[in-house]
């Protein structure tokens, strides 16, 4: 089952402005994750909004879960897909952390009892627990990403997508959030849909799917996107350390056949080189 | 213009339930024309710091000084919009700043409340949108039906419009695709030598604190966990890791690579290029 896809679809804020997206067509499957990286403008938060029936399409179609999107069933379509905004302030209605994470589940009409207990599970998953009463606009940034997030999770929606959500986390608080998001991914078989800058979260994705002015440039998995450094330069992206380190080394003739993904597959390969000696 | 805090105390909401301490008596000095780096756990009160570099809020207790100007509790800061004038503050979230009908007007709207002439101001626009890289035609859109990214780029167009002497950036490439993230970078640093400016940058990158700062604050809890140049600060990875950070990915890598070699290749400043050839090296020269 396709927990997304996207049929040639056509997208302008005003009718007498130019289209931001021009025949996007792209699949997420259920239980995948697909990171969506772009340059600034070149649509992504646009795709997310079609997703969850912000927007609609002024052009071609939109199914979630294999069902098409109308205006008819989006309350009940949007019910099954979680986001996190660029910005969190967008998104916060609860004058408490608890009564925001809960109106969400309030809107899913979830009995009391396990209301409690999902608003006390998912705080305690990105570590915010502690801040049940505190206001959600007296947080710090970072604090309202996590906040945010413990929304989505409360309400095991079907999908799952991170508009640059992690964005304003330190560097251990990234890795444990994605880490956890990710976990609940694997575990409840929810298609997971990352936008971000972040390269190295990328090669972390099944699937990448590249955005430039508007136009679906290229889909592909991250160790084929990342041979193109040239091409994802001009387009205002790059590839993440370990690759230019890669690259690097073969134009200096080191003979790397695979490309790595992480330190240690570099450091594997580089060993055995020097084993082989 | 010279930055101390002298002890000083932040507390929110004081006398209720939800009071919180979030600068536990911080005290530092950043000299004139240097650039600070303040890195910390979320909630760790950067933002909170740095809101006092402009008068916005005034310490609990202790002391501020930016250049002559001196924060204390309860006193109303003389000359107070002449401060904002000299501190530039670009926010976490660019929204926080962003509120003129055009982007135009945004960009406009500092100079003008300082009174610079108008003639000045259209051509500060002009500069300051091509310096973060917004294309022409979006000056006459609303800011709000811009992307996050473009967004980012209009507060910042804003700050620089001013020409501060003290520049405070609080995440400004959050948000910004990776070649934003380095020009914006660069033209901050271009613009900081040449200006002479004092800078501060509050940011999750370990990459950007080593690649741009002098030294590098760290805070945990409200309080300052330690102090020193980039090269001294990374090089305590354990240190950094009980307070949620990390080094920077260069340093990752190489105290992987000691490990995987047995011997140690230590960080000299090598960029990508020069780690391959040390890398190279290590692994056996293949033409041999
Ligand atoms: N409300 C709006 N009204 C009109 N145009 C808009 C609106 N929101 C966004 N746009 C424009 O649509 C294009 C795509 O914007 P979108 O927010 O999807 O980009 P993005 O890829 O998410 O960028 P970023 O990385 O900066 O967040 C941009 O050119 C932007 O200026
Ligand atoms: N307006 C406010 N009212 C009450 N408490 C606040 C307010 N703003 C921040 N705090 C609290 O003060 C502490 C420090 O917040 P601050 O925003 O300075 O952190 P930060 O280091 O900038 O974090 P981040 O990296 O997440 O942006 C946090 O615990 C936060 O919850
Ligand atoms: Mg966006
Ligand atoms: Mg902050």
């Amino acid at each position: 089952m396709h927990a997304i896809e996207f049929r040639n679809v056509s997208f302008r804020y005003e009718e007498d402005q130019p289209y931001v997206l021009r025949n996007v067509s792209f699949q997420v499957e259920t239980g995948e994750w697909l990171a969506i990286i772009g340059h600034n403008g070149s649509g992504k938060s646009t795709i997310a909004k079609l997703m969850n029936g912000l927007l609609f399409p002024s052009e071609g179609e939109i199914f979630i879960n294999d069902i098409p999107l109308t205006e008819e069933n989006i309350w009940e379509i949007r019910s099954q897909v979680g986001m996190v905004f660029q910005n969190p302030d967008n998104q916060f209605v609860g004058t408490t952390v608890r009564d925001d994470v809960a109106f969400g589940l309030e809107n899913r009409g979830v009995p009391r009892a396990e209301m409690m207990e999902r608003i006390t599970s998912s705080l305690e998953q990105v570590r915010m627990h502690d801040y049940l009463l505190h206001e959600p606009y007296r947080l710090s940034g970072g604090q309202k990403q996590r906040v945010a997030i413990a929304g989505v999770l409360a309400i095991s929606p079907r999908v799952i997508i991170l508009d640059e959500a992690t964005a304003m986390l330190d560097p251990l608080g990234r890795k444990e959030i994605l880490d956890t998001v990710h976990r609940v991914q694997a575990e409840q078989q929810i298609g997971l849909i990352t936008i971000t800058h972040d390269l190295n979260e990328v090669m972390q994705a099944e699937r990448v799917l590249v955005m430039n002015d508007g136009e679906v440039w290229m889909t592909t998995v991250p160790r084929e996107l990342v041979k193109k450094q040239t091409e994802l330069q001009q387009i205002g992206l790059d590839v993440p350390f370990v690759s230019q380190l890669a690259h690097a080394l073969q134009k200096l003739g080191v003979p790397l056949t695979e490309e790595p993904i992480d330190h240690e597959e570099l450091l594997d390969t580089l060993w055995t080189l020097h084993s082989r000696k | 213009m010279d930055i101390t805090f002298e002890k000083v105390d932040y507390t929110y909401q004081a006398n209720s339930p939800f009071e919180h301490k979030a600068l536990d008596s911080m005290s530092f000095h950043l000299p004139t024309g240097s650039v600070t780096a303040i890195v910390g756990h979320t909630g760790s009160g950067k933002s909170t710091l740095i809101q006092h570099l402009n008068g916005l809020i005034r310490p609990t207790n202790g002391k501020v000084r930016i250049g002559d100007y001196v924060l204390e509790p309860k006193k109303k800061p003389k000359h107070a919009k002449a401060l904002r004038e000299k501190v530039g503050i670009v926010f976490q979230y660019p929204e926080h700043q962003l509120f003129e009908e055009t982007v135009e007007k945004d960009i406009a709207f500092g100079p003008r409340n300082f009174g610079v002439p108008e003639q000045e101001i259209q051509k500060r626009v002009a500069e300051s949108a091509q310096a973060v890289g917004l294309r022409a035609d979006l000056l006459k859109r609303s800011p709000f039906e811009l992307s996050g990214g473009q967004m980012r780029r209009v507060a910042i167009a804003g700050i620089l419009a001013v020409r501060p002497r003290v520049l405070v950036l609080d995440e400004p490439t959050a948000g910004l695709d990776p070649r934003g993230q380095k020009e914006i970078m660069d033209m901050f640093y271009r613009i900081h030598q040449e200006q002479q400016l004092t800078t501060i940058l509050v940011t999750h990158s370990m990459e950007d604190a080593l690649a741009y700062a002098d030294q590098v604050l760290v805070l945990d809890k409200g309080k300052k966990y330690m102090e020193g140049t980039p090269v001294e600060v990374f090089s305590q990875r354990q240190a950094l890791q009980q307070v949620q950070l990390d080094v920077p990915e260069m340093f990752q890598f190489l105290l992987k690579a000691s490990d995987r070699f047995g011997k140690p290749v230590a960080y000299q400043g090598q960029d990508v290029e020069r780690l391959a050839e040390q890398l190279a090296a290590l692994a056996g020269d293949p033409n041999e």
